[in-house]
């Protein structure tokens, strides 16, 4: 598994999001420019996991945004993970999530 | 020796349960499946109610403001706060407080206003760095990480592995070796400010335990005065040895909760559910299930009581808490793999807490030693100790 998350990105639309499995795991939304935004997870507590997660932002954001996601199991873990590498990669949390910041949230000097 | 508990233990332990039962268990049906923490504010408040309770920092001694409760006693509480989904690793999210490992009683007065105390406090955390890619169950001669005399202080080399909650400690007892031809005579404990240069939280690492990390650390040059030596140079192992001997008896306490908690789930669905026109529980293949459930908690019980009463009058409990630890984690993984079956496909699902159990207690095996070390350390007992 690489460390971060980046495969290509994919139009943040109603019906890209509805390819998507129903499986947990984490995503990614960028902005128009590739810049992410906002990083999130699809717990067990998502009914369809990560297609219901980016419908929800899909709606919610509106054109000129894109995703990516990963499936995975340990989606707790690897969002801490993704979270702590951006703030180590970029000096803060992406936008949204600093808005909303988890509560215990560790750091991280990647080699 | 006889394991009822006494009026006043049987008065705790039905405070403490129905404090799981009312406070946790409903806070946790909002959480993810695989949630670690509370949310901060229910956090606080539960921490307020713990230390009303007199509960507060269980397992810290009395003369450093703990609540002087004994051993046993400690046990019969901790396999109550283990019973809820988290309670194996997050026994009631930690609203009881205590530093686990890392509690520095040995310190030095300065170190104990430096550390400890905040620590007992709530203020500061912890973490405990002895495990190292080269292995983690013979530190004596796993270590390699160095520590080596440089201006009046220590400069540390080399990395550590499934360390918990590094990333997010303030500062952690680290042990290196001090002296590369004394063995276990040769490992110093040293305490690691975390913004300490030279110290690294260089990845994650993912585990079975899908609600909490391990991490790996790096120590590049990283340099420590004397004053951060906890105890003495190349008497480390000593203090790593007491802290791993000490925890396996609550680490046990918390195999047998959760044993419990799915055997008690167990057996209300083992009545509750038909199949082919007849309750489960009038099964003989169900009923013996429940059965080998209810011999490995009781003998579980039994042997963990049993190193705590000993560690309680003073007596070496080194065999008697490998026994403990050994017979709760795998009786513990027994019942909990059996519960899973009475259940069927519900117990596959995360709705259940039995799949987090799952993967949780099958780390219990490794943890802390493993179910091999705790046979070798029981042989050497019956052997003798000179024996390899």
């Amino acid at each position: 598994m690489r460390l971060r998350l980046d495969k290509p990105w994919r139009p943040l639309t109603a019906e890209e999001a509805g390819r998507l499995p129903g499986q947990l795991g984490v995503y990614q939304v960028g902005d128009a420019q590739g810049t992410i935004v906002y990083i999130g997870q699809a717990g067990a507590r998502s009914p369809f996991g990560l297609r219901s997660e980016l419908q929800r932002e899909a709606r919610e954001r509106g054109a000129g945004h894109q995703f990516r996601v990963e499936v995975n199991q340990q989606y707790r873990t690897r969002w801490f993970e993704l979270l702590m590498v951006h703030k180590a990669d970029h000096g803060s949390l992406p936008a949204d999530n600093a808005k909303n910041p988890p509560p215990a949230l560790g750091r991280l000097s990647p080699a | 020796m006889d394991f009822e508990p006494s009026s006043e233990q049987q008065m705790l332990i039905d405070q403490v349960r129905r404090y799981v039962r009312e406070e946790i268990i409903p806070l946790e049906a909002k959480l993810d499946p695989d949630a670690a923490e509370l949310d901060p504010a229910d956090h606080a408040r539960l921490v307020e109610k713990t230390k009303a309770m007199g509960l507060f920092g269980i397992d810290i001694p009395k003369q450093f403001g703990g609540p002087d409760i004994d051993i046993v006693t400690r046990v019969l509480l901790a396999i109550e706060m283990a019973q809820h989904r988290a309670g194996l690793y997050v026994p009631c999210y930690g609203t009881f407080g205590g530093a686990g490992l890392a509690q520095i009683f040995e310190a030095n007065e300065d170190q104990k206003q430096r550390y400890l105390y905040p620590t007992l406090r709530g203020e500061k955390k912890p973490f405990f760095g002895l495990t190292e890619p080269s292995g983690g169950s013979d530190p004596a001669r796993a270590i390699q990480t160095r520590a080596e005399r440089k201006d009046n202080g220590w400069v540390l080399n080399g990395a550590k592995l499934f360390i918990s909650g590094a990333d997010r400690a303030q500062y952690g007892i680290v042990f290196a070796r001090t002296d590369a031809s004394k063995g276990r005579g040769g490992i110093t404990c040293f305490i690691i400010d975390a913004d300490t240069p030279g110290f690294y939280v260089r990845r994650v690492v993912h585990t079975l335990r899908s609600s909490s990390y391990a991490t790996e650390l790096e120590f590049k040059d990283c340099w420590v005065s004397d004053h951060q030596v906890l105890g003495e140079v190349n008497k480390g192992f000593a203090v790593a040895n007491d802290r791993l001997t000490r925890q396996r008896i609550p680490y046990a306490a918390s195999c047998i909760g959760v044993a419990i908690a799915a055997h008690e789930m167990a057996i209300e669905w083992a009545k509750m559910r038909s199949t082919f026109g007849e309750k489960l529980a009038n099964r003989q293949a169900v009923q013996w299930m429940l059965v080998d459930n209810e011999i490995d908690i009781r003998s579980a019980r039994h042997f963990t009581l049993e190193a705590a009463e000993k560690a309680r009058r003073g007596l070496p409990f080194r065999t008697e808490a490998a026994i403990a630890k050994l017979i709760a984690s795998e009786g513990g993984g027994r019942v909990v793999d059996r519960s899973m079956q009475i259940h069927g496909g519900m117990g596959m699902t995360k709705d259940l807490p039995l799949e987090r159990w799952y993967r949780e207690m099958r780390i219990r095996r490794v943890g802390e030693g493993p179910s091999e070390v705790q046979r070798m350390v029981i042989a050497r007992e019956i052997l003798g100790s000179n024996l390899r």
